[in-house]
């Protein structure tokens, strides 16, 4: 393609409208649970010289994904001696083409365990907006052409919230409230803010415990769409525009990986792993099943179809039966693995610290893999889909995966 | 914490000379430069970099002859966006209008540019972030059609040391995206400047060249260098690299003194921290201090004992003096002689809950538990006075019983806002400095 003509497409792509569709706005997909619907024709076999499609520099390290909305990639990095110099990026999904950078400097705490980073938590986009929020508390809201619309300092807000270790909670939209989870042993909250300012609607005490789980929209319950925030003591259900308590599991969950949406259904990782069914008129959600059999480590559980996949500390990958929760089969793959497996079209993908990503064909009785790609870099993100494209982050790159007929 | 920090303006020797000056008023610092009496030129010493440096500025200037003010006219829209921008306020205040305010300084010239860096000496950090983006969102645009940033008044800017480190920092990240080899040559310039984010890259400077000294063979040399990177380094990573290579070399850094760790304490304890309750407690010793009288403590009468540390971190463990203790409250208390009234930070790592005093003032506190240590970890702006100061420090353990739950221990020092040791007229000698080895100079 001519230069003219490929700045023309590019032009013309970001110019689009976003379609909504097939857009990934958010940490762990559309559905809160690492699928995609409609992205039919991924690569499988990840070869890199066929299906890396592009890759893009990056300043600094991040644990965060990136959100796709239209043929914009957003991601964000930190860099800096110690991690203040806080990066939003836009790029363009069809090229890997920067159109816009902001830097930020960090007015939290930006201290952290080595193997985190200040780019921990996920943006969240509303189609309209991007928000993107930092480990040091640093919260940014711009439109897609790079305006700044908001920021909020929430360490500068509320001065003990921050945890040594990093926080690392992703943000989640309900409506037009924007859900922010800063749980730690200190000052410890949940709030919902205005997406239009970023002022407060909300913020309740949360417990002063460290959690790195992000919430969940929880769609059509009974008592309409309600945010699950998860913490060490379990589960409480809020009305995303006043934090109102609908309903509290209390049985305990873990406070690293973060539950999974399988239609009316929340799969926890409590007790291993737990499916709550939302109470029809107050009370105690169900619960449906609880199995032990079902171990999540640090990655959340994925659910595809009738099955609920997880990710142990040993780096096997396990299935479990969505109906009744039992274990079916069980592969072991190549970690180890800080980000959560993201799947589609009866494969599942997942990519580790060690920089290499792995396909599993989910078709058959047992899972196979089917296809591996080295990007020689250590990846602890997890990964997007949007448009038969795996958008990824490694230490030092953002990465675009597609088949071949993919530019 | 961090949000309180302020700069003090210190002299960066060798660019001083370049700074506009209330003798020449007006003058661009080429000219002024250019200008000086020999004498003079003499005594301040420019980086030669610096010179040539200014050759770019002058030919910047040139292209956008005053284009620059650090203030707008009267009625500017940009002077009263900024003005918009540097009164937000906590809990998103102010956002709707600064939104308004972002994009009427993001659509303004390069020309503003120097306007928008004078903004950052004022207001929060929460209103720098606002300026700083727009300024970058500018110089975006503008790079992108081509069109030259005003490096002249940029460089007045970096190159004057009572602006805030921020700005200073953006104008050699703006300089540098345009004139690259012109930012570095300015580098070594920067081995003792107040802003320990341009000083970084110099000291990294010494300590590569003296690793590659140390490499070749060449040990003497090595060691100087080093020796000197120690005097100007400010970061915690360089600092250790220096004094591990150093060691080495076979001289040993008296890391507490570079530092300013207090290392000379009383302490006191057990007191209780039931269900982690001890933390809202108000104990005796935040009554007052009286250190020869016997206090109740949580199993009987306790006294405040002498305490040393020899740690080359200056860690304080009251493990040590108190025993291997869970759900338990201790103090630690020290005076610290300052030599003037001076503002001054008192930076603590820990990695138990905990609570500063200075001079019967809490500074600050935080109940959090073994979730990772550092130096540096937490920056308490305050005040010294002239002559005693007291310095309370109360320190919680909790109930976890896991291996990594042990410690309950704190570091603390006292340094200006770049984390320039200042030791008290009345440090006693550590163990190091008995044996007389390498000391780093306050710079």
């Amino acid at each position: 393609m001519s230069r003219p003509l490929l700045i023309l497409s590019v032009t013309l792509a970001i110019l689009a409208p976003v379609s909504g569709t097939a857009d990934w706005l958010q940490f762990r997909g559309p559905l809160g649970n690492g699928t995609a619907t409609g992205s039919d024709h991924l690569p499988t076999a990840l070869d890199a010289a066929r299906h890396v499609a592009w890759s893009a520099a990056l300043p600094g390290r991040g644990l965060s994904s990136p959100v796709v909305a239209g043929e914009r990639i957003f991601i964000t990095a930190a860099s800096g001696a110690e991690q203040q110099i806080l990066h939003v990026f836009c790029f363009s999904a069809v090229d890997g083409t920067a159109l816009w950078e902001r830097r930020f400097r960090a007015t939290g705490r930006t201290m952290c365990h080595e193997k985190t980073n200040v780019a921990a938590p996920t943006p969240a986009c509303d189609g309209e907006r991007l928000f993107a929020l930092f480990s040091s508390n640093d919260l940014f809201c711009l439109d897609f052409q790079g305006n700044l619309l908001w920021l909020r300092g929430l360490t500068y807000d509320y001065a003990n919230a921050s945890n040594s270790l990093g926080l690392a909670s992703s943000l989640l939209v309900a409506g037009d409230t924007l859900i922010v989870q800063i749980e730690n042993d200190s000052e410890s909250f949940a709030a919902g803010l205005k997406v239009s300012n970023g002022r407060n609607r909300w913020k309740i005490d949360r417990p002063k415990a460290a959690n790195w789980t992000s919430p969940l929209l929880l769609r059509n319950t009974p008592a309409g769409d309600l945010v699950a925030l998860q913490s060490t003591k379990g589960i409480t259900a809020v009305l995303p525009e006043s934090g109102a308590i609908l309903w509290e599991y209390t049985d305990g969950a873990s406070p690293i990986p973060s539950s999974a949406v399988a239609g009316e259904l929340l799969i926890v990782p409590s007790h291993g792993l737990t499916a709550l069914k939302p109470p029809t008129a107050g009370g105690a959600p169900a619960v449906v099943w609880q199995t032990g059999q079902l171990q999540p480590a640090t990655a959340s559980p994925v659910v595809l179809g009738d099955k609920v996949y997880i990710l142990n500390g040993a780096g096997v990958l396990t299935t479990g039966r969505l109906s009744d929760g039992e274990r079916l089969w069980r592969l072991r793959l190549e970690g180890p693995f800080a980000g959560s497996p993201v799947a589609a079209s009866n494969h599942l993908y997942v990519f580790g610290e060690r920089g290499i990503g792995q396909c599993v064909d989910l078709r058959g009785d047992e899972g196979v893999v089917v296809g591996t790609i080295d990007l020689g870099e250590s990846i602890q993100c997890t990964p997007a889909i949007s448009r038969d494209a795996l958008y990824v982050r490694s230490d030092g790159h953002l990465w675009k995966i597609a088949a071949d007929s993919e530019p | 914490m961090e949000r309180m920090i302020t700069a003090s303006p210190i002299q960066a020797p060798g660019l001083h000379s370049l700074r506009p000056s209330s003798r020449y008023p007006g003058l661009e610092p080429a000219l002024l430069f250019r200008f000086t009496p020999a004498p003079m030129r003499s005594r301040c010493r420019p980086h030669p970099a610096a010179s040539l440096f200014f050759v770019f500025l002058a030919l910047g200037s040139a292209a956008l002859a005053g284009a620059a003010e650090a203030a707008g006219p009267p009625g500017d829209p940009v002077a009263n966006a900024l003005s918009t921008l540097a009164s937000v306020g906590p809990e998103g205040e102010g956002n709707e209008e600064a939104a308004a305010a972002w994009k009427i300084i993001a659509a303004a010239g390069a020309s503003q540019l120097p306007q928008l860096l004078a903004a950052l000496d004022q207001g929060n950090p929460l209103s720098a972030n606002w300026i700083a983006s727009a300024a970058e969102a500018i110089a975006s645009r503008e790079r992108t059609a081509g069109r030259p940033l005003p490096i002249a008044t940029l460089g007045d800017i970096l190159l004057d040391t009572s602006r805030s480190p921020h700005a200073r920092r953006l104008a050699f990240d703006l300089i540098h995206s345009v004139e690259p080899d012109a930012a570095n040559q300015l580098i070594p310039g920067f081995l003792n400047d107040p802003a320990v984010e341009l000083r970084r890259p110099a000291v990294q400077g010494l300590i590569d060249e003296a690793s590659r000294q140390q490499t070749a063979g060449q040990p003497g040399p090595a060691a100087l260098l080093f020796r000197q990177a120690l005097q100007s380094a400010r970061d915690v990573d360089q600092i250790e690299l220096i004094a591990e290579r150093l060691g080495v070399l076979g001289q040993e850094v008296d890391l507490p003194r570079h530092f300013g760790f207090l290392t000379e304490w009383k302490v006191i304890g057990p007191f209780h921290n039931q269900d982690r309750s001890g933390f809202d407690a108000a104990f005796p010793p935040e009554e007052g201090i009286s250190l020869d009288v016997s206090l109740p403590g949580k199993e009987g009468a306790v006294q405040w004992i002498d305490y040393r540390t020899t740690d080359r971190h200056g860690m304080v463990d009251l493990n040590q003096p108190l025993g291997m203790l869970k759900e338990v409250t201790g103090y630690a208390w020290t005076e610290f002689i300052s030599d003037s009234t001076q503002p001054a930070e008192l930076r603590l790592g820990s990695k138990n809950a905990w609570k500063v005093w200075l001079n019967g003032e809490l500074l600050f506190g935080r109940d959090e538990y073994h979730r990772g240590i550092r130096i540096d970890q937490y920056r308490m702006p305050c005040q010294l006075r002239e002559g005693r100061n007291e310095i309370l420090v109360k320190l919680c353990q909790n109930e976890q019983v896991e291996d990594w739950t042990v410690e309950w221990q704190f570091q603390l020092r006292v340094c200006d806002a770049s984390g320039t040791a200042i030791l008290s007229t009345g440090r006693p000698a550590t163990p190091e400095e008995t044996r007389r080895p390498v000391r780093a100079s306050s710079s």
